[in-house]
């Protein structure tokens, strides 16, 4: 299966992979951080994870095909 | 590859108003070329979609400046000296520091909460244009004072002082402007938000900016201040500037406004392509890194402790989307530069997004035969400062 996940580490909160893909990604609450909410989506959802990976300023996102 | 040959930076002179200086383009075409800036200063400019990306999120170059605010040179606006609380000359976890508690006020979900108060102050101000009769001037009447009012509410400060905010972003962002003057409205403003940071101690609230700052970081009383003035004058000189630069690009594109005309609900992929094809034509160049190690770039190799530009000449490469160069409201929005990238992308970007998005959904469905007064080639154009705009838009409707 894909799999989706953010670097917390170098994460900057910046909400890109909240506007490229909002069924995978939300931001904390908390922190503002990005997180994954679904590790594994199916395949309707794989266009917007890869916009995601390629708009991340921080480059954090990424996704094991 | 040879080192390529040292150019003298063009001089500001736009061929068009909305386009890049005279020159420049053709100078930086053949791949990164080292420039020589008005202060003396040499830089590798570099003009490729993938070489802007590497030089901005590649930690082998450094934002970080030498020296405190007595090492600027000439034409460096305030914001890019070494001050504490100033994040964009820091690199790293110093800059992480500052910068993450703050993304918290500006995230995705925040932003569309704000969204109706955004349209409410929009619409008031459109009918206070509706009022007033034409001509009015777009700027005053809408691009400046909307932002203006918006960064004052998410922070938390009252927009009485909103003439203090205006000026003091205008020194800040200028490129010839005065330490001393930027420094005594900074004091100026400094007092006010003391005051405001402390009725948000008081009361405890993180709903806005100050608030989350002052109850929930460990930032001294000299960083929240300057992040504070910094938020505040970010949000007045960008947006209002590019809003009205969306304004005069549709004015000079009539087919272009007739797509956004007939379909204002698509205004939201239509502010990206405005982004990438107006702030791309502009081509920019004022960000600037150091390298702190030698670094390949486009086929040359920076050597540690040179400079590097960048330029959003490269929002219009054809890697990025076909016919690049030509603005398309019908595009799907694609990976532009306008916001920069890397650590240091704009911290307000998607509040700028929502601001953007509901201006020209707003502005073109309220006044749908908006025109200029005057030819767009005879507008005055802010040259002086970082942030490019019109000084004023005259409209008849």
């Amino acid at each position: 299966m894909p799999t989706v996940r953010i670097d917390q580490t170098k994460c900057i909160g910046s909400g890109q992979c909240v506007l490229a893909a909002p069924d995978v990604f939300d931001q904390s609450d908390d922190d503002g951080l990005g997180v994954v909410l679904m590790p594994e989506p199916p395949a309707d959802l794989l266009p917007g994870v890869r916009d995601a990976v390629d708009r991340c300023p921080a480059q954090v996102v990424s996704l094991e095909e | 590859m040879t080192e390529a040959a040292v150019c003298p930076v063009p001089h500001e002179n736009r061929v068009h108003p909305l386009g890049a200086p005279a020159g420049f383009e053709e100078a930086v075409s053949n791949g990164p070329v080292k420039m020589i800036w008005p202060n003396g200063v040499q830089a590798w400019v570099i003009s490729s979609y993938a070489g802007v990306r590497q030089v901005l999120s590649d930690r082998r170059f450094s934002a970080m400046r030498e020296g405190g605010p007595e090492m600027r040179t000439e034409g460096e606006p305030i914001l890019g000296l070494k001050q504490p609380g100033n994040m964009n000359s820091m690199d790293g976890e110093e800059h992480l520091r500052l910068r993450r508690p703050l993304s918290r006020g500006f995230m995705v979900k925040k932003m569309n909460e704000m969204r109706p108060r955004i349209q409410q102050i929009v619409d008031e101000h459109l009918d206070a244009m509706e009022r007033h009769g034409a001509p009015a001037d777009l700027v005053s009447a809408l691009c400046l004072p909307v932002p203006s009012l918006v960064i004052a509410e998410l922070l938390g400060v009252s927009p009485e002082h909103q003439e203090l905010f205006q000026s003091t972003a205008r020194e800040m962002f200028g490129k010839n402007g005065s330490k001393e003057v930027y420094d005594a409205k900074a004091a100026e403003l400094g007092e006010v938000l003391a005051k405001v940071a402390d009725e948000k101690r008081a009361s405890g609230t993180t709903d806005d900016l100050i608030g989350l700052m002052v109850n929930e970081t460990d930032f001294d009383s000299e960083e929240l201040m300057r992040l504070a003035i910094s938020l505040l004058a970010a949000g007045h000189e960008t947006t209002s500037n590019f809003f009205g630069l969306f304004a005069l690009t549709l004015f000079e594109r009539p087919d272009q406004r007739e797509i956004l005309q007939r379909d204002p609900d698509r205004a939201d992929v239509m502010v990206e392509e405005l982004l990438r094809y107006t702030i791309g034509r502009l081509g920019g160049a004022g960000l600037a890194r150091r390298a702190v190690e030698d670094v390949e770039v486009d086929g040359v190799t920076i050597k540690a402790g040179e400079w590097v530009a960048v330029t959003f000449l490269a929002n219009l490469e054809e890697t990025l989307c076909p016919n690049a160069g030509e603005l398309d409201l019908e595009r799907k929005a694609v990976s532009h530069l306008g916001f920069g990238f890397g650590p240091h992308q704009c911290l307000g970007a998607n509040l700028a997004r929502a601001e953007l998005q509901i201006l020209l959904r707003s502005l073109f469905t309220r006044f749908p035969n908006l025109r200029p007064a005057i030819p767009v080639t005879e507008m005055a154009f802010r040259e002086d400062s970082i942030t490019y705009g019109a000084a004023s838009i005259p409209v008849v409707w």
